[in-house]
């Protein structure tokens, strides 16, 4: 399987990457990692003219804590993630795509920018309220997670924009789980659920649940922490709470899980990472 | 458009300066323009690991990378490892503790391999059975192959202490 032609360039500058962006048109494509883009062009599913790769781009890369946030360059690898001492929940998550391989590969940015509903990471982003930072050629902006994901691989990043930076509030002092369910350890989820849970006194102070692979987007479950929130915490206001994983979703079936099945392993899912959020497990 | 470009690239110590379709792959460069064809394709769509090769350092799918994001950086493959005659402690353990039978799978489990110890110099067996979970085997099954990367990493594997527990009863 071999890609249709295409140009190829490598700038330097972020201005000069942007500049290649709106000059080509539509069907010049970002090269991140290219772990999604480069299998769908080799499918010829995606059929650009030219690849504006960001590899030499300086200022996308590094991660530093910024007050309560941390700052993630959109180039970090997965495995960057994987191995950071404080990252949490993303760390956790980003640990369970694919293989080691693919982790040395793929990109936060461009997983984001990707929008495939069955990515780790965007749900993570999603429920600890993070946003990323893009420039294009209106200027930099910044897009909160909640606007982001606007339907199955698309999102508001517009074709002319660049991320270049991922923000995740630290969320210090909140437990967390991941659950993600597949058949094969480097398959996609075809359910995975993502908890993060701040207690006192036994008390569910805040909680914030993502759903992967429900919905054309990653989902809030929202009904779930509404109905958890300032609950104390036992494995019956878990198993309560968790019983509304799938309220307000629209799983899409495919050949691995039927929609029925996979509300049922939200809810399962959602019960196991609230527990471990909660620190009961 | 797509007229080839050139790119340099160091692979197993050696620059070579190449010229390349930007679509090119690099797994295609290294086997059928420098003929290096330890490297193999086995799945084509980044699942199975046969085609496993270090760049700059950390284990990466061949087949999934073009050969155009390699310029000037550095690639090993399984031909830089060791050779006939000396080979590396990963190949002679994957020998000894017979961790291969027709060998499809061997060079990227073997590029796996070195991988995980250059990031983790003693793993445990489920360390080692995550780390490949990149590269699928057909036929020799997993068992060999796990205790061949413990025994690379200086660690006794249970083949190991039962034969010496043979040698000594
Ligand atoms: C075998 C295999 C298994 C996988 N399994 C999983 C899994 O279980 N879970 C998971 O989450 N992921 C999985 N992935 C996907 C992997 O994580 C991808 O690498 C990732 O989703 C995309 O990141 P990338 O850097 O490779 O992006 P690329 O493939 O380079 O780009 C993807 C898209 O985003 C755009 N883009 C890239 N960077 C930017 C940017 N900074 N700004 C704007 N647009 C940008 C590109 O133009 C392109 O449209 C898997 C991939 C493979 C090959
Ligand atoms: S040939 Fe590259 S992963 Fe199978
Ligand atoms: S030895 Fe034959 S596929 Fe692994």
């Amino acid at each position: 399987m071999i890609p249709t032609e295409f140009d190829y360039a490598a700038p330097e500058s972020l201005d000069d990457a942007l500049w290649l962006l709106g000059e080509g048109g539509e069907e010049t494509r970002l090269l991140a990692g290219g772990h999604s883009l480069i299998p769908l062009m080799k499918l010829r599913v995606v059929v650009p003219t030219k690849l504006v790769d960001l590899r030499k781009v300086p200022g996308l890369d590094g991660m530093q804590r910024e007050d309560g946030s941390w700052r993630i360059g959109a180039m970090t690898v997965h495995s960057e993630l994987e191995h950071h001492p404080d990252l949490g929940l993303l760390s956790r998550a980003a640990s369970t795509i694919a293989d080691p391989q693919v982790r040395h590969c793929g990109t936060i940015g461009g997983s984001l920018a990707h929008g495939d509903p069955a990515s780790d990471l965007p749900a993570v982003l999603l429920a600890a309220g993070g946003s990323v930072s893009a420039q294009g050629s209106g200027g930099p902006r910044t897009i909160e997670a909640a606007d982001l994901f606007k339907d199955y691989m698309t999102t508001s990043v517009a074709p002319d924009e660049v991320i270049t930076a991922v923000h995740v509030p630290a969320l210090d002092g909140y437990g967390y789980g991941y659950q993600k369910f597949n058949r094969r350890a480097e398959d996609w989820a075809m359910v995975a659920v993502c908890a993060l849970v701040y207690a006192r006194d036994g008390v569910c102070e805040d909680v914030r649940v993502g759903l992967t692979h429900m919905a054309s987007t990653p989902l809030r479950a929202t009904a779930v922490e509404e109905a958890l929130r300032g609950q104390p915490l036992y494995a019956g206001s878990i198993a309560e709470a968790a019983e509304r994983a799938a309220d307000a979703t629209n799983p899409p079936g495919d050949l691995n899980a039927t929609p029925a099945y996979k509300r049922h392993l939200a809810r399962v899912l959602c019960q196991r990472a609230l527990t471990e959020a909660a620190g009961l497990s | 458009m797509s007229a080839t470009v050139p790119v340099r690239i160091t692979v197993n110590g050696a620059s070579h300066q190449l010229d390349v379709e930007p679509r090119r792959l690099l797994v295609h460069a290294l086997r059928e323009e420098l003929g290096l064809t330890g490297t193999h394709v086995g799945c084509d769509t980044s699942s199975c690991g046969a085609c496993t090769i270090h760049l700059d350092g950390v284990a990466v799918k061949s087949c999934t990378v073009l050969a155009v994001q390699c310029d000037g950086r550095e690639v090993t493959t399984i031909e830089g490892l060791g050779s006939t005659d000396d080979l590396h402690p990963m190949q002679e353990a994957f020998w000894e503790h017979h961790g291969l039978q027709c060998g499809y799978c061997t060079p990227g489990m073997i590029m796996a391999g070195v991988d995980l110890l250059n990031r983790t110099s003693q793993p445990s067996e489920s360390e080692i059975r995550h780390a490949i979970e990149g590269n699928l085997c057909r036929c020799t099954g997993y068992h060999n192959i796990v205790k061949a990367i413990q025994a690379a990493s200086g660690q006794q594997t249970e083949a190991t202490s039962q034969a010496r527990d043979e040698v000594q009863a």
